[in-house]
């Protein structure tokens, strides 16, 4: 793979495709904005291995928090409250920097 | 076990024999697996030794981590920092292509897990979920009313707390380290063991113990037993 290209604390946004067949990207989080948390390793890409594929080269994998607030209109929880999703590295680009 | 027709019968499977009297889409998932095992896709006996291992799977495994996490503080920092290589030190095999990731509750977060894209769940550790965590409603509100769904599991999380959700829909597993419930010093590992549900480990529930009214997030100053 290819060397990891989001650091934590990164701000990315995440690729609004309404790409068709097998995605791990929720769709909810498609169009957000969250943050790094971590890198968790590299894996063999779903996309590919659904359909027989070989998954490789493997895709650098993220931990991505979101703000509930960014993601839900009206969210009945707390300002405080995140979600945290696992996002591949071809489903994000950077995002503007601005603070939490 | 080896891997003939005749050893798989008279395997002791309670309940899941292979029986002559299976519905008809018991009969077609035979028909499918002995497919698989003629285009060599499965190896004979592959289907059961799978069975095999995720029956020897279950949420005590998990209640065993939390148990030891909480009286052994360099466990615990070996679970949070590589779940896989401290589940092994317990006996627990987690391996394969999966990773696992524990979360801690503290007194500021308290965590909640679910796959909104299907189902995955850490199954190497915890064998297989239950029904309501496969379904829809629980998948579909659990990220955008996460609090209304614990309220509905008999858990209300104190405002001040902050509730971190994690969809696992990719390849990595979480389970939730809960917080060890004020009122269990005196308590061995076993019986510790004992208070971490399969719930616990999901986030929709906390460790409870009986006459001690604490355990969720924010109660963490003992009252006294009634």
């Amino acid at each position: 793979m290819t060397p990891a290209k989001f650091e934590p604390g990164d701000r990315v946004r995440v690729r609004a495709d309404g790409r068709p067949g097998h995605v791990r990207t929720p769709g909810y989080v498609r169009g957000k904005t969250g943050r790094i948390e971590r890198f968790l390793g590299a894996f063999k890409n779903p996309e590919s291995l659904a359909y027989g594929g070989s998954g490789l080269p493997e895709k650098p994998l993220y931990k991505v928090g979101f703000r509930q607030t960014d993601l839900w209109d009206g969210y009945a929880g707390r300002a405080q409250d995140a979600l945290y999703v696992d996002l591949y590295e071809h489903w994000l680009e950077p995002a503007r920097k601005e603070t939490l | 076990m080896s891997g003939t027709h005749h050893d798989l019968e008279e395997h002791g499977h309670e309940g899941v024999k292979p029986s002559a009297e299976a519905g008809r889409y018991a009969a077609r998932i035979r028909a499918i697996e002995a497919l698989l095992v003629e285009k060599s896709v499965l190896a004979e006996g592959d289907v059961w030794r799978q069975i095999e291992y995720m029956e020897a799977r279950s949420p005590i495994n998990g209640a065993k981590l939390v148990a030891r996490a909480w009286v052994d503080p360099v466990f615990k920092a070996s679970l949070l920092s590589d779940t896989k290589a401290a589940a092994l030190e317990l006996g627990i095999d987690a391996s394969g292509p999966v990773e696992f990731v524990t979360v801690e509750n503290t007194p500021e977060v308290h965590n909640l897990i679910v796959c909104t894209l299907c189902s995955c769940y850490p199954r190497a550790i915890l064998g297989r979920p239950p029904d309501w965590y496969k379904s829809f409603n629980y998948r579909s509100r659990a990220v955008n009313e996460p609090r209304a769904v614990m309220r509905e599991f008999g858990l209300e999380i104190p405002e001040d707390i902050k509730v971190a959700v994690h969809d696992s829909s990719a390849d990595v597993r979480y389970l939730v380290l809960p917080m060890r419930p004020p009122g269990t010093e005196g308590m061995g590992e076993e019986d510790l063991a004992g208070l971490v549900t399969r719930d616990c480990l999901i986030g929709v529930s906390v460790p409870r113990v009986e006459g001690v009214r604490a355990g969720a997030p924010g109660t963490a100053n003992p009252t006294p037993r009634r």
